[in-house]
């Protein structure tokens, strides 16, 4: 060892998953080291293995993982002597884990316990590692709130998690993993549940702690951008076998294996030769077959309008409570928006978490009632207002206008077959017999890719990206002229996720099926639309082709998007400067002539072809 | 925590309002009442003095009014023929079935109903909570199926087949009797030492039977909670704090997977009641079940009205002692989610 000494070593580490006698093998001989003051980034698409690394670390795997050989070593640095983890008895690990080792998990929201206040939580660990005086652990709790960026720690001591954002959330997290000063911390996909403003200021964060406390600490993800910003070293794994380790900026711009240039080239980026597509195409036996169904698709020619919100509002008034009337809390969820899309065009429409885009998706299929202002459609002979349409001509609309979604996990029903799940569509609006809804399924299975004689399966016989394929397929049933896609790759490895949008661009051009792209990923966005709307706390703040937006962007707003996008080039680190401390997403806080009071629409300005830009 | 809790007090009187009047509702659904099938009975066996008597206490007790004029009588917030005498006075009618005051009726019977039912509440939750907590922290194991199977039998077993076995048992190998909330020897005697000793004991075998099958499904419904909160990534998370096993698991999965039975306790109450009917019966248990059932047959309506009325205000005192534990053990409902405070 010379120079730093690793905290954590890895020898040839081999996971087993018992499955009634059979064993199999989820890591093989896996070697590694995280030196102290380093980070090492574990990279690897779901299934490689990474988090049972993470858990056999803790000494957590589940009852039916088995370390069948191998050995994990922990080298504290505060003493000198080097534990071995995968041989230490229970009592004594309970006493390094959260203490020398501790764990930030992925989902603050799952991890934290909805009954237990933050300051209790953090005493509690404390108390349960360090002999000390109440009045002590207090003053710790205190100070290890301040150093996480909770702006005022004695509030957040007595708050719930449920009563913080999701970005105070993960610092809470964080918080609750260094409480004890350790030696090493396991970060798994930290930043992942995490708006990209807020995910940028969480990695700066981690950062600059991990400096100061000179942590050993092992970050796993699946996000090339986010190894860009944080990573030493760069380690990638692919079902339980390491492809490929070095320093983190000879595995990115210089990877030497296959699958680490695949998986980079994977990546949507915002610069540089848009995204290259795969786009499938060759589904004409498909659509012949659904041409019974499919005849009467009003579908208007390319490039005329084929859907019109103006001047759309939505507010919500937060449920009183008791008898003693609070003040009335009204949300605008929508505020004064204006949006077209033509028929076969793809549009992007990106914001954060709560800025409005679900609201504005569920307006359009008319689950929701505007406010104000109208939602107009064109039924084949001109524009008619969806909120006037009713009886037969409010069914059609609703099988023209289908819902892509965001979970492929949660939204297909794991007790129904994929025949039932893709048929429910012609059943529910009573279309053919049994024999002709077998032969549209199908096809429609065909048309996005997965093959016909699956239909007996459930979801869970399916990979996400197939999974996700089933929803489309779901959604091309009735033959609809407007796909609502809400974030449907933002659950899905990288590669999938490429293809899952390439599969989406193939049906635009074949079908020319238009799409409103939900996302809060602008890479993603600038893969696919043809026009991107940027959406935040409410309102349109810009709007542009994509080329121009991405070149030329206006509203700090979408500046501070983009910065906070991690890309996976180590030359290009996030520019905090734009985020202004994280308030980038508060109007009241944008610079003249952007701000922008609580309530107050947006006027907007002309700034180039097709762009505009929302001004007070 | 103080204003939930006032409100919580506060909305109990008008849900006590609506469930007496849908008691009293429902009591008079049935065509006539207790004195003019009476009345119709007399006059045929022609007794006229009878039916004068009969007929007198109807004007009394305002049963020839409009039911909803009845009610107010009944609740005390209209005048009747004796002023306003009410459920609000304390007057709470008069038995046509035992003729004597509803009060009079009832007197012996509520304390020990109360009593029984409430220790069967406690008895079920200090039973089954360890006995679940036992079956789901080693699911699988000989413990865990050892509990299951007496859960199961105990949800099967009705209870006044236990009692009946209980009491046979008891009388035929240790020669005593476990009827009635004492031993007939004490029944008049005097309050002593050894009368305590046999109450205690009569109603604990009382209270045991009473919440078998209770425990019998509240053991099985919160091992199955409890194996659903232990997969959850918050008790991961504990324990790569290092938090001890004990503690954790206390502090953490237990807390959350109670919270529906903390909610039940309201509900647990009236069910007992009506579902120790019949172990009363057996037993002799002085409680209010067995008066309900003559009451309703014989459709005396101030008496029914005043149990069910009674079992109702059991029930309210119990969702609000459930309201406020649950207040107490989960900030979500105090504080109410997304809001500030």
């Amino acid at each position: 060892m010379n120079g730093v000494a690793d905290v954590l070593t890895i020898n040839k580490l081999s996971v087993g998953y018992r499955d009634g006698r059979q064993v199999r093998q989820i890591l093989r001989e896996v070697s590694f080291s995280v030196p102290q003051g380093k980070t090492v980034a574990l990279v690897g698409e779901s299934g490689s293995g990474k988090s049972t690394i993470a858990t056999a670390v803790m000494g957590l795997l589940p009852k039916q993982r088995v370390v069948q050989s191998g050995r994990i070593l922990f080298h504290d640095p505060n003493g000198e002597f080097e534990t071995e983890l995968s041989k230490l008895p229970d009592g004594a690990f309970q006493k390094l884990r959260g203490n020398r080792i501790a764990m930030a998990f992925q989902e603050p929201s799952a991890a934290l316990s909805p009954v237990v206040s933050i300051g209790a939580m953090l005493s509690e660990t404390l108390l349960m590692h360090e002999r000390t005086s109440p009045g002590d652990a207090r003053r710790r709790v205190l100070q290890v709130l301040a150093q996480v960026g909770f702006p005022d720690p004695e509030a957040a001591f007595k708050r719930y998690p449920f009563e913080l954002s999701g970005g105070l959330r993960q610092r809470a997290m964080l918080a609750s993993a260094l409480i004890c000063k350790p030696a090493l911390v396991i970060a798994d996909e930290p930043t992942s549940a995490l708006d990209v403003t807020v995910q940028a200021m969480a990695l700066k964060l981690l950062a600059d702690l991990q400096d100061e406390m000179r942590l050993g600490l092992l970050f796993i993800t699946h996000d090339f951008g986010v190894v860009a910003n944080v990573a030493d070293e760069v380690i990638v794994l692919r079902d339980g076998v390491i492809v490929e380790q070095g320093a983190m900026a000879d595995v990115l711009t210089k990877p030497q294996t296959d699958y680490t240039k695949a998986l980079l080239a994977a990546v949507p980026r915002l610069d540089g030769p848009p995204f290259e597509l795969n786009t499938p195409h060759a589904r004409g036996t498909a659509v012949q077959a659904l041409s019974p169904v499919w005849k009467e698709r009003i579908g208007p020619a390319p490039g005329t309008p084929l859907l019109e919100l103006k001047d759309v509002s939505k507010s919500f008034t937060a449920r009183k409570r008791g008898f003693v009337a609070a003040d009335s809390d009204s949300v605008d969820a929508v505020l004064g928006v204006d949006l077209a899309i033509s028929a076969g065009e793809c549009v992007g429409l990106v914001g954060e978490s709560g800025c409005g885009k679900s609201t504005l998706s569920k307006l359009i299929l008319r689950a929701l009632t505007p406010d104000s202002g109208t939602i107009r459609v064109n039924d084949g002979k001109g524009m008619v207002s969806v909120a006037d349409l009713a009886g037969p001509a409010l069914t059609k609309y609703r099988s023209r206008v289908q819902y892509v979604f965001q979970d492929p996990f949660a939204s297909l029903n794991p007790r129904l077959t994929t025949e039932e799940i893709v048929t429910e569509p012609f059943v529910i609006h009573g279309i053919g017999d049994h024999r002709q809804r077998l032969r549209w399924a199908a096809a429609l299975l065909e048309m996005v890719g997965l093959d016909g004689n699956m239909l007996m399966r459930h979801p869970n016989a399916f990979s996400g990206g197939q999974r996700q394929r089933i929803g489309i397929a779901r959604a091309l049933a009735l033959g609809p002229d407007l796909l609502i896609c809400d974030e449907p790759v933002s659950a899905l490895d990288v590669s999938v996720q490429a293809q899952i949008l390439g599969l989406l661009e193939g049906l635009r051009q074949d079908l020319g099926i238009a799409s409103l792209f939900v996302s809060h990923n602008l890479a993603v966005v600038r893969a696919v639309a043809a026009r991107v709307f940027v959406m935040c706390r409410g309102r349109i703040v810009e709007a542009a082709p994509t080329a121009e937006l991405f070149a030329n962007p206006r509203h700090p707003y979408t500046k501070a998007l983009l910065a906070a996008n991690p890309e996976p080039d180590p030359e290009r680190k996030l520019d905090l400067a734009a985020l202004m401390q994280g308030r980038a997403s508060d109007p009241s806080a944008w610079d003249e002539p952007y701000r922008l009071k609580k309530g107050a629409k947006a006027r907007y300005e002309t700034v180039g072809e097709g762009h505009i830009v929302a001004v007070a | 925590m103080l204003r939930y809790a006032v409100e919580r007090l506060i909305l109990m009187v008008p849900a006590f309002v609506a469930i007496a009047a849908l008691i009293f509702l429902v009591i008079q659904l049935p065509p006539g009442d207790y004195l003019s099938n009476q009345i119709l009975e007399l006059k045929s066996q022609g007794d006229a003095a009878g039916a004068a008597k009969a007929e007198y206490l109807r004007k009394e007790y305002s049963l020839d009014k409009p039911v909803i004029e009845q009610f107010g009588v009944w609740l005390g917030v209209w005048p009747g023929p004796r002023g306003f005498s009410g459920l609000l006075q304390g007057d709470f009618g008069y038995s046509f079935e035992f003729k004597k005051p509803v009060a009079d009726v009832v007197e012996y019977a509520l304390g020990p109903t109360v009593l029984v039912n409430v220790l069967a509440v406690v008895a079920i939750y200090l039973i089954a909570l360890p006995l679940g907590i036992l079956a789901a922290t080693k699911q699988y194991s000989l413990r865990d199926y050892t509990i299951a199977g007496f859960a199961y039998v105990a949800m099967a077993t009705p209870g006044f087949l236990l009692a009946l076995i209980v009491l046979v048992y008891a009388n035929s190998w240790f020669g005593v009797s476990i009827g009635g909330l004492v031993d007939p020897q004490y029944a008049e005697a005097e309050w002593s030492f050894a009368k305590v000793q046999s109450l205690v004991a009569h109603l604990a075998v009382a209270v045991l039977i009473i919440a078998f099958s209770g425990v019998g499904s509240m053991i099985r419904r919160l091992r199955a909670n409890l194996l659903d909160e232990l997969r959850k990534p918050y008790v991961t998370a504990a324990r790569a704090r290092g938090i001890s096993e004990t503690r954790l698991l206390l502090r953490y999965p237990v807390r959350m997977a109670i919270i529906p039975f903390i909610a039940d306790i309201g509900n647990l109450l009236p069910s007992l009641v009506s579902g120790s009917v019949i172990v009363s019966v057996v037993l002799s248990l002085p409680t209010v079940g067995p008066i309900l059932v003559r009451a309703l047959q014989a459709q005396d309506q101030f008496l029914a009205g005043f149990i069910l009325l009674f079992a109702a205000a059991l029930t309210l005192v119990g969702t609000v002692v459930s309201d406020l534990l649950l207040g107490l053990i989960d900030p979500r409902v105090r504080l109410g989610q997304g809001h500030e405070r």
